[in-house]
């Protein structure tokens, strides 16, 4: 085959590749959640059980994601989680807005939804959600409604 | 009597070490040999267009039967617990993580390994490889070289196209046939599917599994004795032992980078 000939096809081959590659960081990768968010600032949240969260999972409000979990440290002085949340800087929320860990579905992963709270100033980098309710564990759950059933029992027989 | 036993015992002990050693030192000789090759770019791309553009038909109907079949089993699998929507996660997963690179590399050493096993087989077998050398050529420089870099570039575009493909066919079955939320198809998979960990990785896979099928088909051209016979017993080698590599060398990698 003609030399050029062959160059052509090769160079289509590569091409070839290379939008595949392109079409599977798009498309499944979704190479754009990397730095989705184009301004950020960090608020930090304490929780005493985070459950399953996971860095990277998203932070919700509304049902829209508003930003990303970043980090999850254990804090030794307090004996809770201390979790780094970056907020798009599009959405602001009021200070004393509340933050707690859900379940997407029954299987789903978990999220942290942010319930906005009536204050008039907004939270600004580094600064702290106060308000926070931990995951519901599937075990203390079932305690509880094993004792409330207890309890039940022993009320009906007396 | 023991020292027999012994013997018979150590016998293939060394064998193994000494062909191990021996194709450690080629494939050592074959990357020293690659730098001169690279002076000479038109023989790569005569290589890349022999093993790979011949390689995209076959490469790009598995991957969309692979892809397809991943659609359906994924699918009744996951009916079951009633989370269809994971149906593209599962999909991309595990085409860009295993089937990708690894059944990519099975069909490159049966279409593209075979014929260099073969193609070097013969060349040896007529003597060309030796008329070359007294012509003050290096075979190695001149004629595996090109084909082993050619290989390693050829094997990752193959297994890209082939994922690309794969996705695009569980795509066809998940959504348009059996009618799983297209928006819920992309996103979970954009969600579960990480870049580097998933991708990247699949791309190393595939480099590293070009470099291992092109080098055996190679080698194993380049050992066969000047034979018809044992020009056909090396290209059933190259599939086997191929294989059996891909395989084993893909426990090994996967161990290694999804071990979180």
């Amino acid at each position: 085959m003609h030399r050029k000939t062959i160059d052509l096809w090769v160079g289509l081959f590569v091409i070839l590749g290379a939008a595949s590659l392109l079409f599977l960081a798009l498309k499944a990768g979704n190479v754009s959640s990397i730095g989705s968010f184009k301004s950020i600032y960090t608020v930090s949240a304490k929780f005493d059980n985070i459950g399953g969260l996971k860095p990277q999972a998203a932070v919700k409000s509304a049902g829209v994601v508003v930003g990303r979990v970043t980090s999850i440290r254990f804090d030794d002085k307090s004996y809770q989680a201390l979790v780094t949340i970056d907020m798009d800087a599009g959405y602001k929320f009021p200070k004393d807005s509340s933050a707690k860990i859900l379940t997407a579905g029954l299987l789903g992963e978990q999220y942290v939804g942010i319930e906005p709270g009536g204050d008039t100033a907004n939270l600004g980098q580094g600064d702290r959600i106060a308000r926070t309710q931990s995951a519901a564990v599937l075990e203390d759950l079932i305690n509880q409604f094993i004792y409330s059933k207890a309890a039940e029992g022993k009320g009906g027989s007396q | 009597m023991i020292g027999r036993f012994l013997e018979w015992i150590g016998r293939p002990v060394r064998e193994v070490v000494e062909h191990t050693g021996f194709a450690a030192r080629s494939l050592l000789t074959l990357l020293g040999q690659c730098l001169g090759a690279l002076r000479r770019p038109a023989l790569i791309s005569e290589q890349i267009h022999f093993i790979g553009n011949y390689s995209l038909v076959i490469i790009v109907v598995s991957g969309l039967f692979v892809g397809m079949v991943l659609g359906l089993q994924g699918y009744y699998t996951l009916n079951s617990y009633g989370a269809e929507e994971q149906l593209g996660k599962v999909v991309a997963l595990s085409l860009l993580r295993e089937l990708g690179p690894v059944v990519t590399a099975l069909l490159f050493a049966g279409r593209a390994g075979t014929s260099l096993t073969a193609q070097i087989g013969l060349m040896k077998a007529g003597e060309q490889l030796s008329a070359m050398e007294m012509m003050a050529i290096n075979p190695i420089q001149r004629v595996l070289a090109p084909r082993f870099l050619a290989g390693i570039i050829a094997m990752p575009i193959l297994a890209a196209i082939f994922s690309a493909v794969g996705i695009v066919g569980g795509y066809l079955i998940g959504v348009k046939l059996i009618g799983v939320d297209a928006g819920a198809f992309w996103s979970q998979m954009q969600a579960g599917v990480d870049i580097w960990k998933d991708i990247f990785n699949g791309v190393i896979k595939s480099v590293v599994f070009g470099v291992v099928v092109t080098f055996t088909a190679l080698f194993q051209g380049y050992q066969a004795q000047p034979t018809p016979e044992d020009v056909a017993r090396a290209t059933t080698r190259t599939v086997v032992t191929a294989s059996l590599l891909v395989w084993g060398l893909d426990f090994v990698l996967t161990a290694l980078m999804f071990n979180k």
